[in-house]
């Protein structure tokens, strides 16, 4: 019986694993459909024929954690590190009559590689269902702040 | 800033050598400066596209090299450029990059208004004005227009120095790769559509152009990139269909011999293209419905010669680069000698089903976007270099590859040679140095 603290502590869990880099484990944490999209406008809600910063499936997104692994991948030598700072998760929607949880969080990211690091700001949006007893991200939408805005290399995740 | 090359054309000439370029192209502030008053002032420089100022008063802001500007559609519905910078205190007038401002653009400091075109149509007070000291200033011309706009086929380019070549001239025929680009559209019309991935780079706007034309890196800079997406395709079994993002990234992997039979071919003025014969755009899914309409708009041979020709990029010197069978821009903005803004544009064919622009959406996305794998990739090449370019024990950049003495502006070559860098470096020397 999934709780409002089980989806809380489901998206803290999910932040850790990306600070701790067990990317692996961070993927475990998707459906087989799930998705992980960063839309590239404020409040954007079209994700075919608008474009988007990152609007990968689970291929895409083992491509990047496989990627960051390859002893070929000269953009993470020497590797680059990243840093959560979440408020406390809101529960938006609490459907288990349909499967469907919605929580969202407020946070501040920073990425860092060598003697640069950047800071973003940005509103987390978890869709999350229930498969085999575990919580699993169907959509995890990942909204800047500053989304317009021209960016460097962002090679981690928010 | 030093001033060793403002006035010493020998200099700068000396800087261009046959097939090898000197760092300080790259890396010095001066050069830089020169460039914007040198290159970017008396060269073609694209500005916009006439979709995204559609109605009267529409507007759009950008920069020709450092210069702001405001691309706007004026009254009789010409294109008009003009310096975004009122003529009182200089204040720009928008900021929005893009919207509608009626018939009349309004100051927000001292309500000066200008009519699209940019000339005044109201001075509040103007009593105030009425001395020959000010009937003779520069700020009578209200928003200064930049003189010399053409519209081809939609595409705007600006000169903004009264000298140069005149447009046709400049361009000659790459104007073919934009010809073909419009032509994909059963309507034969572009929209700009979908919203544009702006990309930060540490490095000189030329890195990025040189990489445009340079067929020897896909296979070493991506091989992190691409060649895991091809390995996790193997791994999953190579189920069909194929994901779109396979057949996206699978192409830069191709061997050398694929680039090499791919072609290159060089125009004056810098102008050039990859894929004279087939490129990384030749084997995508054919989309249901679109040949037929081509047929119906064209007639068959004709709709099968435009869809066969898949250039690769086209380099539309100095900083604008077009992929014709993808619908999709680069242009290349120059910051500061270290310091460039990389934005990628995409278009709706217009007429054509929408799932071509979906596919092109996915790959300005996967290819060309600040969370582009591909595009970290690169970003690190050009960041190593413009440090690495510090070291003095060897100044030259090397652009050797297949060189051949006396060669011509005009050619078709080997589709690994770095002729294209060198053509290109030959029309900057004749920019930065006049008068050879």
């Amino acid at each position: 019986m999934i709780t409002q603290d089980d989806l809380i502590s489901f998206v803290y869990r999910e932040a850790r694993l990306l600070d701790e880099q067990r990317f692996d484990d961070w993927i475990d944490l998707f459906a087989p459909d799930g998705r992980y999209w960063m839309p590239l406008e404020y409040g954007q809600t079209d994700r075919r024929l608008t474009a988007s910063l990152m609007d990968d499936d689970l291929f895409l997104l083992r491509l990047r954690v496989e990627r960051l692994k390859g002893n070929r991948t000269y953009s993470q030598k020497p590797k680059s590190r990243c840093h959560h700072v979440l408020q406390q998760p809101q529960v938006d929607v609490f459907d288990s009559g349909s499967n469907r949880y919605i929580v969202w969080t407020s946070i501040h990211y920073v990425e860092s590689r060598q003697d640069h690091q950047d800071l973003y700001a940005a509103w987390t949006t978890h869709d999350l269902t229930e498969i085999d007893g575990a919580l699993r991200i169907r959509l995890k939408r990942v909204d800047l702040v500053n989304c317009d805005a021209a960016f460097g290399s962002i090679q981690l995740f928010l | 800033m030093t001033t060793r090359y403002r006035n010493d054309p020998a200099a700068l000439r000396a800087l261009v050598r046959d097939a090898e370029v000197h760092r300080d192209t790259y890396t010095d502030p001066e050069i830089f400066a020169l460039e914007m008053q040198r290159l970017f002032a008396n060269t073609w420089v694209y500005v916009g596209h006439d979709s995204q100022v559609a109605k009267p008063g529409d507007y759009f802001g950008t920069t020709i090299g450092t210069q702001p500007v405001l691309m706007v559609r004026h009254d009789d519905d010409t294109i008009h450029v003009l310096y975004n910078r009122c003529p009182h205190k200089g204040t720009r007038i928008t900021t929005d990059i893009c919207g509608n401002t009626g018939r009349f653009f309004r100051c927000p400091y001292h309500g000066w208004s200008f009519r699209t075109d940019g000339s005044i149509a109201v001075l509040p007070l103007p009593t105030g004005y009425q001395n020959e000291t000010f009937a003779t200033s520069q700020a009578t011309q209200g928003l200064s227009p930049v003189r010399h706009v053409q519209n081809y086929r939609g595409f705007v380019f600006a000169k903004m120095a009264a000298g140069g070549p005149d447009f046709e001239e400049f361009f000659g025929e790459s104007l073919s790769s934009i010809d073909n680009m419009v032509d994909r559209s059963p309507a034969g019309k572009l929209e700009v559509a979908g919203g544009v991935l702006r990309y930060m780079h540490n490095c000189n706007w030329k890195m990025l152009v040189d990489n445009q034309t340079d067929t020897c890196h896909p296979m070493v800079a991506h091989m992190s990139s691409a060649g895991t997406a091809i390995e996790l395709w193997k791994r999953a079994g190579e189920q069909t269909p194929r994901p779109m993002a396979v057949e996206i990234y699978a192409p830069f992997m191709a061997s050398y011999e694929f680039f090499e039979k791919m072609g290159i071919r060089t125009w004056e003025n810098g102008h050039g293209h990859t894929g004279v014969h087939h490129s990384i755009h030749s084997n995508y899914t054919a989309v249901p419905g679109y040949f037929e309409q081509m047929v119906a708009a064209y007639g068959e041979p004709r709709a099968k010669a435009i869809l066969d020709e898949n250039r690769h990029n086209t380099i539309y010197f100095p900083n604008l680069m077009v992929k014709g069978p993808i619908q999709l821009l680069r242009l290349f903005k120059p910051l500061a000698a270290d310091r460039t803004l990389v934005e990628s544009w995409t278009f709706r064919l217009v007429g054509a089903p929408d799932f071509l622009l979906e596919r092109t959406l996915v790959y300005n996305r996967l290819i060309n976007a600040p969370t582009s794998v591909v595009g970290h990739d690169d970003l690190e090449m050009y960041e190593r270099a413009q440090e690495g370019l510090h070291a003095d024990a060897n100044p030259w950049v090397s652009l050797h590859r297949l060189f051949e003495p006396g060669e011509p502006a005009r050619a078709v070559d080997n589709g690994t040679t770095e002729r294209q860098m060198r053509n290109q470096f030959r029309a900057w020397a004749r920019y930065m140095a006049p008068g050879e």
